[in-house]
């Protein structure tokens, strides 16, 4: 092979990992009352990288008093003041961005230009986005000073597991709420380092308190009586038992769920940015994006065309340690996520969808899955309805705009969609019909803290980021 | 790459440049650019980790594809004699270092250029057709072509026609390469674009079609003398055509960035672009050419460098 790259993994000394970590309660590192622990891994190598506390739900009751007893005076505090506090938080993920980055990629086995180039600069602008709004809650469009909820339990997936947090933490902190906030089972590490951040930053005792464990801790958070509002981000599986719970309650309710957007390619699209944008679309972070572009509509004109060229651009995605700074596709998030991808192509294959993978090589340790496009998929095909949350791309034709539409919107789901068209009108009269919260026209998978996100129908509701970010955490003034 | 005539296009093309209208028509039926996507694909590339053994085969590779290059109106018998010698043995301390690929000088020059390479591999090119504008009549840029060919050219590096291009005369610039290719006989044939006065990506695609259709052995995108000159993502639209045209035709273009490269590191950014846009088949000299004179000599103080590990400076390094 000419030009072969060489390794480029970057250091992971620059991380300074515990055995074990404790739970983040007031402002202090505490142990558990009483409960149990569990190993997190690596999930490029299967090594454990330290113990993790299950907490119990007296943890949970400690963790809520300290937001509560912390609420008093966290939204007391003048907004420029709360902003001090989150600009400092901001600064300071600028500052360890290294170590964020490089911790990130090792418990989620997300590729480190990704953690380094997308998710930690967007934590950072997430958090100067909304310190800059908590001394303009006036304008946030719910009248006059408008007032916090109080303390909010906020539970967040693993897929972008700092950015997630962000997402939650930063506009609930600049509205004067406090928080607990619990990180996925299988991504820990970064949350209980924000944890220190937070210590760092010596913000009050008990505004933020990050408390660590699986569905079960999750389920005592949101239903503990003392929270005023739930926000989760997750599947729509889980997101329906929280809308259950919180049912009869005060309790205000975010949900960010699934979704199995479509992404629309017209004859007339710029062809190889289309390629890329599909690409993008479903291959970053391993196809673990709830917006992934996960339908591919091709028109059926230049289906065989684009196909090729989608295939020969697969072949040079390097998949491969999550460190190296070459590495495009990274390792599957856990073995029960592996084994659920593996279930659903095996779906694919035996309802007579046509499978091909990027020749990639396996590595020996850790979850892997090449990726992958089936072709010949109907509507009724599982992997046309159902998220499969990887590396894995279900290619449908259309002949119209018309039908393109009808099939995109064919879904319980609504949380994205891509156009991609060199047809300003035709971008401007889809986008008009189709029922997504989020569409992007020539490009795909763009976040910025100034845009709001969330889905229709079955993807959940409330909107993060911008100004309406700002509603999930306010109530209009008196 | 086929042997077959390059003056002739297979049966389903040669309709294309029937016509001025035939030939506009397929040009704009081409699928567009879009600018953000390709820039950011550029961008995203540009962050490819060059360590180690990679960079070591990159130097040396980059240093075989170099077309070095003076072309300057001071220009002098003592000054192309001196390039060759340098083209020869570009480091005198080290005789690993591996030859350029070709010397590129004005047509006046070829024959200095061509006594002074004798009894190596290393081509002529000669810039002709009225470079760098183009401003001459077409029995002007033909006379050029002639002559840069009578006196041993082995490449002749031609402008299109910009004007013609922005006034829509598509098949007029066809009409003149292909003459021109005509006159080139033997020689091999690199057009450029002169990319910095087309101005979008589209219209670079178009340029790169109809330079293809036309016989071109070369696409190369500025004369040096027009700024921006060379691009990473003007070169990805180029690499996307001519990837598009073999699909269309089974013929091999090569192709040939110019002006402003001037680091290690860019001549890196560019191998990665054709490794991951083009394939193997372009990571050679008879592919893929960078026109440059400064990339050298950084290419030669990285090379050392790494050899020796310690940075010796400019003054470590021949000035020709």
């Amino acid at each position: 092979m000419v030009f072969e790259y060489a390794p480029a993994p970057e250091s992971t000394k620059v991380v300074n990992l515990k055995t074990n970590y404790e739970l983040f309660i007031d402002g202090k590192f505490v142990k558990s009352k009483n409960g149990s622990t569990y190993k997190t891994i690596n999930p490029a190598t299967e090594e454990v990288l330290a113990e993790i506390i299950e907490a119990s739900s007296e943890d949970i009751d400690y963790a809520v008093n300290s937001a509560r007893k912390a609420f008093k005076s966290w939204s007391k505090l003048s907004g420029a003041e709360r902003g001090k506090y989150i600009y400092r938080i901001a600064r300071l993920i600028q500052e360890r961005s290294r170590e964020l980055a490089v911790l990130e990629s090792m418990n989620n086995g997300k590729p480190i230009r990704e953690s380094r180039d997308i998710d930690i600069p967007l934590v950072a602008a997430h958090f100067f986005h909304y310190a800059g709004w908590a001394d303009k809650l006036d304008y946030a469009g719910l009248g006059k000073n408008p007032q916090p909820l109080g303390v909010a339990g906020q539970i967040i997936p693993w897929n972008f597991p700092l950015l997630m947090l962000a997402w939650k933490i930063a506009p609930a902190l600049a509205a004067g709420n406090t928080v607990v906030l619990k990180p996925a089972e299988t991504t820990p590490l970064t949350a209980l380092l924000f944890a220190e951040i937070c210590q760092q930053a010596e913000l009050p005792d008990g505004v933020v308190n990050i408390v660590t464990g699986a569905g079960e801790t999750g389920r005592f958070l949101v239903e503990h009586p003392e929270i005023d509002k739930v926000a989760f981000t997750g599947s729509t599986e889980v997101g329906r038992l929280i809308a259950q719970a919180v049912a009869g309650t005060d309790k205000k309710v975010t949900l960010e769920l699934g979704g199995k957007a479509a992404n629309i390619v017209f004859d007339d699209a710029a062809m190889d940015q289309a390629v890329e944008g599909v690409i993008n679309g479903i291959f970053f972070n391993q196809g673990h994006v709830c917006c992934a572009g996960s339908r591919l509509l091709l028109q059926e004109s230049i289906s065989d065309e684009f196909l090729n060229l989608l295939y020969e651009r697969m072949k040079t995605l390097r998949m491969g340690d999550p460190l190296d700074k070459n590495t495009d596709i990274g390792a599957i998030n856990s073995a029960a996520q592996l084994a659920k991808i593996h279930a659903l192509t095996q779906a694919g294959k035996s309802e007579g969808a046509e499978m091909w993978s990027a020749p990639c090589e396996i590595p020996n340790k850790g979850f892997w899955f090449a990726p992958t496009v089936f072709t010949n998929v109907s509507l009724s095909h599982r992997i046309a309805r159902e998220e499969i949350f990887g590396p894995v791309l279900s290619v449908l034709t259309f002949r119209t705009p018309d039908e393109a539409i009808e099939k995109a919107n064919n879904t319980p789901f609504g949380l994205s969609a891509g156009i991609w068209t060199e047809k300003g009108s035709r971008i401007l009269e889809v986008a008009h019909r189709l029922r997504a919260g989020v569409i992007w026209a020539n490009t795909f998978n763009k976040f910025d803290p100034t845009s709001p996100f969330g889905g229709y129908k079955e993807s959940g509701y409330g909107r993060e980021g911008g100004r309406q970010g700002l509603e999930a955490y306010l109530k209009a003034g008196k | 790459m086929l042997k077959d005539d390059p003056l002739v296009l297979p049966s389903f093309l040669r309709d294309t440049t029937n016509s001025d209208s035939a030939l506009k028509k397929f040009l704009n039926g081409l699928s567009g650019v879009d600018k953000v996507g390709v820039e950011e694909r550029v961008a995203k590339l540009g962050t490819r980790s060059i360590k180690t053994t990679a960079k070591a085969e990159g130097i040396d590779l980059a240093i075989r594809m170099i077309d070095l290059t003076t072309l300057e109106g001071m220009d002098t018998k003592g000054k192309v004699k001196s390039l060759c010698a340098k083209a020869r043995r570009p480091d005198p301390l080290d005789s690993t270092v591996p030859s350029v690929a070709a010397v590129c000088v004005y047509s006046d020059l070829v024959a200095v250029a061509k006594e002074n390479l004798q009894g190596t591999n290393i081509n002529v090119a000669a810039v002709a057709t009225g470079f760098p504008a183009g401003r001459v009549s077409l029995a002007a840029k033909l006379q050029d072509t002639a002559d840069a060919v009578s006196q041993g050219a082995d490449e002749i590096d031609m402008v299109i026609d910009r004007g013609a291009f922005h006034e829509g005369r598509f098949l007029d610039i066809y009409d003149q390469i292909q003459s021109v290719k005509r006159a080139c006989q033997a020689a091999h044939l690199k057009v450029i674009l002169e990319t910095g006065e087309l101005k979008t990506y589209d219209n670079v695609k178009k340029a790169s079609w109809i330079a293809m259709l036309a016989g071109a052995d070369f696409i190369k995108t500025s004369t040096g003398k027009v700024q921006p000159a060379a691009t990473l993502p003007v070169t990805l639209v180029m690499l996307q055509a001519i990837r598009d045209f073999e699909i269309a035709t089974h013929r091999r273009i090569g192709v040939k960035p110019a002006g402003g490269i001037k680091t290690t590191k860019d001549a890196m950014k560019y191998l990665v672009l054709i490794k991951e846009t083009l394939g193997e088949n372009w990571m050679n000299p008879n592919m893929f050419r960078f026109g440059a004179s400064s990339l050298l000599n950084d290419l030669l103080m990285q090379r050392r460098k790494m050899k020796n590990g310690a940075y010796s400076g400019p003054d470590y390094v021949t000035v020709d």
